[in-house]
């Protein structure tokens, strides 16, 4: 070991969230805004909004929680 | 890889020339947007970041095998539980149940969960506490070099020939799938895994596994939540299988299981509970160090019995990703005329090209493009990406310790500086990677070597798990005892395949009926070859000198002494959740009887 605190895992994992909870969020935004609806079952709910944002939510949980330096 | 040993994307349909003919005749399923490609690009770059940061973790041979043993039970336990989660089980399983049902959850039940309990509970404080570096290496404890030799080369060469496997496999199902070409898709992915692997050891694949254990959650989930809310929840999922398919029993786990002839597995309780539940899950979970390392690599002994008790709970639910999608998939997955779809093995999709038949296997990404539109297709599609990786990192980490301790520093180079083996550590990686490329077109070429190569790994493992529970429980076994066992065992594994091989009838006897199944077979045979190994290392030891008792503390029960540990709450205790995990455990069971 080099004696240096080491980042967590979770904080990796939160980093991935997020950038993945912001940009299907924006696609899910987007696709609510312009009603250009992706040609798929169940459109209507509109996945990409709720699953973006609970990908976010969860990263940035794990973004803060986790941060180095904490 | 137990998976691979019993999976139906092989045994049941998936051969190399069927896919490959459809790999070049059939259109792609799904086609990626740029916010799909984007997804995929930002996983890349996220495994290469912690590949790179974790290089300067990674100096010592203790750091770059074992992970420096600094990981929690949370990361061992979810590192177990992936590096077994691989891409083809996903898809090949959620066919299964396309194809048998809920039977197939049997694979994620009876066939892992109490393995990995006894593993914890039991196994582990003597794995732990001789402070082995592999299973080989308890062996050469033991029962000498002789048996560690042997565990370590067969080991090796299956670990890597099934890498190339999976390698090719998974090569072609995105070619499938996505239309790739194959050698970009296994450039792409090996030299990626050869990286993060070489840079930071067993600790940059472990916590990789994580993120990919977490990714092929949050990829795969939405299916089954969409699934289920298309169908009409469990009741409307029950009620359109009833009347879709009348006469046909999708739902239940061991009611049709009295006869060989009563179920599509062509499968019996015994076979199940003995041969899946006891000699194969118990070979797979326990001693096959692709899985095992990880949890050697725990920070104390308690997280290491901790963590195959937490890899158990997200055990139990991975059957919601794979299980549900396929039984939903009978119900939901329409052509687009509107009649129901059925899909078919892939000996009917290759037979009828240009017919747009689709094949048990490709009902996860067909499910994926009936829900996912941007962004959630290229999530789905990166799950199926990081289950490949965290598989292929699995194997390649173990090699690489199996190779430098157990094969290069007994046999060919002994007391090297530390830094030597850390060298010869990450080129082993490399070459690993390298030679499963090779392996994965060695297969292309040669198709024949798939359809033993699911037969050649279970020699191994049955034997090997009796001659191990042997030396772990019985003070008397001797070194004699447990190298004939092994041997004799694994030729008994081979002979016994061979035998039906050539001689069908044979099934009767092997599988105790001549209406058993490729699957029953392969249950009674690791049964039989498991006695026998018990038996030999049994009579062998009776007639050879045991080693005096003080020379097994660490490595026999009744001959060790156990660290005491720290009383801790009883929610932080491994009895207390193992316990949690039975009742689930049966209570699932009984729901689904």
């Amino acid at each position: 070991m080099t004696g240096t605190r080491e980042i967590p895992i979770w904080f990796f994992i939160g980093v991935l969230l997020s950038i993945y909870g912001v940009m299907i969020l924006g696609y899910g935004l987007w696709e609510l805004a312009t009603g250009h609806v992706a040609n798929v079952v169940l459109a209507g709910l509109h996945a990409p909004v709720w699953w973006g944002a609970l990908m976010l939510a969860l990263g940035l949980f794990y973004l803060l929680r986790f941060r180095p330096g904490r | 890889m137990f998976a691979m040993l019993t999976a139906p994307a092989f045994s049941l349909g998936l051969s190399l020339p069927a896919t490959t003919a459809m790999a070049l005749s059939a259109p792609s399923i799904a086609h990626l947007t740029g916010l799909d490609i984007a997804v995929i690009v930002v996983y890349f770059a996220m495994v290469m970041w912690i590949g790179y940061y974790l290089k300067s973790r990674a100096n010592t041979s203790e750091e770059f095998f074992m992970a420096g043993r600094e990981m929690t039970a949370w990361i061992a336990g979810l590192s177990f539980v992936s590096a077994n989660l691989g891409s083809l089980e996903l898809m090949g399983w959620a066919g299964s149940a396309y194809q048998y049902g809920i039977l197939a959850a049997h694979w994620y039940w009876i066939g892992a969960i109490p393995a990995m309990l006894f593993l914890g509970i039991v196994m582990m404080p003597f794995y732990y506490v001789s402070k082995t570096h592999s299973v080989p290496g308890y062996l050469k404890l033991r029962y000498g070099q002789g048996s560690s030799t042997v565990a370590a080369i067969s080991f090796a060469f299956m670990t890597i020939l099934m890498s190339g496997v999976n390698m090719f496999s998974m090569a072609l199902v995105m070619k499938v799938v996505l239309g790739w070409n194959i050698t970009f898709s296994i450039v792409v992915s090996s030299l990626a895994v050869a990286a993060y692997v070489a840079l930071g050891g067993l600790r940059s694949a472990i916590f990789n596994e994580v993120l990919q254990f977490v990714l092929i959650w949050g990829g795969a989930l939405l299916v089954p939540i969409l699934g289920m809310i298309d169908a009409g929840g469990w009741t409307g999922l029950k009620t359109r299988i009833l009347h879709d398919f009348p006469g046909q029993d999708y739902l239940h786990m061991w009611r049709g299981l009295g006869h060989f002839h009563d179920n599509p597995m062509g499968v019996h309780w015994t076979g199940i509970i003995f041969g899946l539940g006891f000699a194969i899950s118990f070979g797979y979970w326990t001693t096959d160090f692709l899985v095992v390392q990880r949890v050697l690599a725990a920070n104390s002994l308690r997280s290491a019995r901790m963590a195959p008790v937490i890899g158990s709970f997200f055990k139990m639910a991975v059957p919601f990703i794979v299980i549900l999608p396929g039984l939903l998939a009978l119900v939901v997955l329409h052509n687009p005329n509107g009649s129901l779809m059925h899909l078919v093995g892939e000996n009917v999709v290759n037979a009828h090209p240009g017919m747009g038949l689709h094949s048990y296997n490709e009902v996860l990404p067909l499910m994926l493009v009936r829900y996912c539109g941007p962004g959630l297709l290229g999530l789905g599609i990166t799950a199926l990406i990081a289950g490949f990786m965290s598989g292929m990192a699995g194997n390649v980490s173990a090699f690489a310790a199996v190779w430098t301790y157990d094969i290069y520093q007994p046999m060919l180079r002994k007391n090297e500086p530390d830094e030597h083996y850390v060298a010869v550590g990450r080129w082993a990686t490399v070459l690993g990677v390298v030679v499963s490329i090779g392996a994965a077109y060695l297969v292309m070429n040669a198709q024949g070597i798939m359809d033993y190569v699911q037969a050649l790994f279970s020699f191994f493992i049955a034997p090997l798990l009796g001659a191990i529970l042997m030396g772990m429980f019985w003070k008397r076994a001797t070194k004699a005892g447990g190298f004939w066992g092994l041997l004799i065992g694994t030729v008994t594994s081979v002979g016994l395949w061979a035998w039906v091989h050539f001689d069908p009838a044979a099934l009767r006897i092997v599988a105790l009926s001549p209406d058993a199944r490729d699957m029953a077979e392969n249950m009674y045979r690791a049964l039989w070859s498991l006695s026998i190994t018990v038996i030999v290392t049994l009579v062998v030891s009776l007639f050879s000198k045991a080693k005096p008792e003080s020379e097994l503390n660490g490595l026999v029960y009744g001959a060790t002494v156990l660290p005491k540990e720290e009383p801790v709450a009883f929610y932080k205790n491994e009895l207390f959740w193992a316990a949690i995990a039975v009742v689930a455990f049966v209570i699932l069971n009984v729901m689904f009887w």
